[in-house]
């Protein structure tokens, strides 16, 4: 029976990783339903990428105040996750503070170190909570995060919350039963955070808080597996995602549109038909109809989006009252993709269900509203580029569909048979010159 | 003076420096003409051989790929390559940054590779090289101007600097607008908006622009695009401030203000 709780924990750590795991696989499953696309060229540049923008948060910095705050949370949460090491090992081993004896006076240094962080935590994401719900920060309350998103946040912090407290509470508990000379124990001297609280305990019987230490431990680490497990349903994915999708993030000009060689190659063969192979396939689709379409990097994106909103904030036509909104083009994109996974999931190959990410999800005025300004990529923290899949939608529209505002078709025939977008006389097109 | 084209040049056995890219809005525009012109005679005066490519020119195709029709895009990208090929083009310099970003950006990989300028950065390096002198007092010494930031200049391909630069040479007071370089406000135009209606909303993209523009109490706002010029001179005119307010480009700019 002494073995119980170790038992009990190893199951519980086998099944969280086990349902992680298999979560995790299913996302990059389909993630690979995209396109594939070779993005490994210059990995110096990328590795560069992934320091400066993921790791060191360098677009964030735009607004330095939130930038700290956010790396708070960040930071301190990565770093308090070091203490899990020990607390996975204690409850392996059915040990308590198993670095103690090794560590020495450094233990309380290093723990000291933890719960100043796990304070900063705290007050942040209380802080964090009050611009979402009480200042109501413009793009929180944005019609885009109605239901569920709105929650997935607030869950998030409260989590962060919840398990920062239980930390602190389980150390108070400790410094109490350390005083009173229970063997397992042992002095570790006082925290500089936890120690505060102990005052409201001593109240309690040693055997009332040896209770509440074991439960205050067993949520902690409970709920640290579900957070995890939780992650790949929730908009917090980004803590993850962010590292490969800066690694992976177009190193061209943002100007640049993707190249589509198949088109290339059927206006050459038009043009030079001794070029053109006796067997050239025609392409499968123009554009993006549905996630299918796009590349992996665009659904990478989807699942790295934490839907903070700079980008729709940023958004000229979403500012000037247009429906457009590039964090809902990202959540869009998401969505279906996961309704894809569950499909594939459920009849094991994908199984038409009749709709599509164009038209079901994203709608034409969405998409004819975009001024292809890149405000959007830029404002992304996390390297994400809602135009990519906007512009490769646009083309399915235009190239699939034949669906173009009237004045566009004008705009294209003008191109095709003046050379200008305007209907003017192409001899005239040097007619200024002669002015001089 | 005479611009010469590609054809004219040919037939004479030479070889321009640069190649002038008018671009559509250059070329047809009444109000882009007059940046063209400008930048024409910068060139002519400080004695830059160039040529343009006349009736050869046509659309560099941005406006079609960017609303969607990649076939209209490859057709005009064939053509217009086919030419500047033709006439072995290394160096091009443009007022459009638009036809900058294709050109610079989209061009290469369709086997259109030319060392691209836009006219911002151009006009940087003769000042910089002492070729363009501003006069003592110029016509915009002191005055306020307010940079407008292109989207396809700015964010598609990072310049900043170097119509800030030119302004500068100017000796008048540069204002920022809130959102400005990397952060700057779309006119409104890019991505075939130019040309069809805005989709329902509050508020022109162009008003709220210009708002801005007009809040920095400057008198001139300054450009390096024909389209946010035109969507600039459109807000300007919309709120009735076109007797206290000028919309000109850089080029322009220059051009009134050089020795």
């Amino acid at each position: 029976m002494a073995f119980l709780p170790q038992i009990l924990f190893l199951i519980l750590t086998a099944v969280a990783i086990w349902l992680f795991s298999k979560k995790a696989i299913e996302i990059k499953r389909n993630i690979f339903l995209g396109k594939p696309e070779d993005l490994n060229n210059h990995p110096q540049e990328r590795w560069k990428n992934l320091f400066l923008l993921a790791l060191g948060q360098k677009k964030m910095f735009k607004n330095p105040l939130v930038a700290i705050m956010h790396l708070v949370v960040y930071a301190g949460f990565i770093i308090i996750n070091i203490e899990v090491l020990e607390i996975v090992l204690d409850g392996i081993l059915g040990t308590h503070r198993l670095f103690l004896p090794f560590l020495g006076a450094a233990y309380a240094w290093l723990i000291n170190a933890f719960e100043v962080l796990a304070l900063l935590v705290l007050i942040v994401c209380v802080i964090f909570l009050i611009r979402r719900n009480i200042i109501k920060l413009k793009r929180f309350v944005s019609k885009d995060l109605n239901g569920w998103p709105r929650s997935d946040a607030n869950y998030i912090l409260i989590t962060e919350i919840v398990l920062m407290a239980l930390f602190l509470k389980m150390n108070a508990i400790d410094q109490v039963l350390q005083t009173r000379g229970l063997e397992h124990y042992q002095p570790t001297g006082a925290f500089l955070i936890s120690s505060q609280l102990t005052p409201l305990l001593e109240g309690y019987s040693s055997e009332a808080l040896v209770v509440f230490e074991r439960i205050c431990w067993w949520l902690h680490i409970a709920g640290i597996f579900a957070f995890l497990n939780y992650l790949p349903y929730s908009k917090h994915l980004h803590i993850m995602l962010a590292f490969p999708n800066a690694y992976y993030a177009r190193l061209e000009p943002q100007g640049k549109m993707h190249n589509m060689v198949a088109i290339q190659n059927e206006v050459l063969y038009a043009m030079q038909p001794e070029l053109a192979p006796t067997d050239a396939a025609p392409p499968a689709r123009f554009g993006a109809k549905d996630i299918f379409d796009l590349s992996w990097k665009n659904l990478l994106d989807a699942y790295s989006c934490t839907e903070c909103g700079r980008c729709t904030s940023a958004c000229p036509a979403n500012t000037t009252g247009k429906l457009l909104s590039p964090r809902k083009i990202m959540m869009d994109t998401r969505d279906r993709l996961e309704e894809v996974g569950k499909n594939i999931n459920t009849n094991k190959n994908f199984v038409d269900d009749g709709k599509s990410l164009l038209h079901n999800y994203i709608s034409v005025e969405e998409l004819r509203a975009c001024t292809t300004c890149n405000a959007c990529v830029e404002a992304c923290p996390v390297s994400i580029s809602p135009l990519e899949i906007i512009l490769e939608l646009r083309r399915s529209l235009i190239m699939e569909e034949s669906n173009a505002p009237q004045e566009w078709n004008g705009t294209f025939s003008n191109i095709e048979n003046n050379f200008a977008p305007w209907k003017f006389s192409p001899d005239d097109r040097d007619q200024w010159a002669s002015e001089l | 003076m005479k611009v010469r084209t590609m054809a004219e040049m040919m037939q004479s056995g030479e070889n321009p420096e640069i190649l002038f890219w008018v671009g559509c809005a250059g070329s047809f525009d009444q109000r882009a003409q007059k940046i063209t012109k400008a930048f024409a005679t910068i060139l002519d005066k400080v004695g830059v051989n160039f040529a343009i490519l006349g009736k050869e020119e046509a659309c560099t195709g941005d406006p079609a790929r960017r609303a969607g029709n990649e076939f209209l895009f490859q057709m005009m990208a064939y053509q217009n390559i086919q030419i500047l090929n033709g006439y072995g083009i290394k160096k091009i310099v443009t007022t459009c940054p638009h036809c900058f970003n294709t050109l610079k950006n989209e061009y290469p990989e369709l086997g259109g590779n030319y060392e691209v300028l836009h006219h911002a950065s151009f006009l940087q390096q003769l000042l910089d090289e002492g070729k363009i002198k501003i006069k003592e007092g110029g016509n915009f010494k002191g005055k306020k101007i307010s940079y407008h930031d292109s989207c396809y200049l700015g964010r598609s391909n990072n310049i900043y600097e170097a119509p800030r630069k030119v302004l500068e040479a100017l000796d008048s007071e540069l204002v920022e607008m809130k959102r400005c370089k990397s952060n700057g406000l779309c006119c409104g135009a890019g991505g075939a908006q130019m040309f069809k209606e805005d989709e329902p909303g509050d508020k022109r993209i162009n008003i709220e622009r210009t708002d801005e523009a007009l809040a920095t109490g400057a008198s001139v706002i300054a450009a390096a695009c024909p389209f946010c010029n035109t969507m600039m001179t459109d807000g300007v005119k919309n709120r009735e401030q076109e007797n206290t307010v000028a919309v000109l480009d850089i080029a322009e700019l220059i051009a009134a203000s050089m020795e």
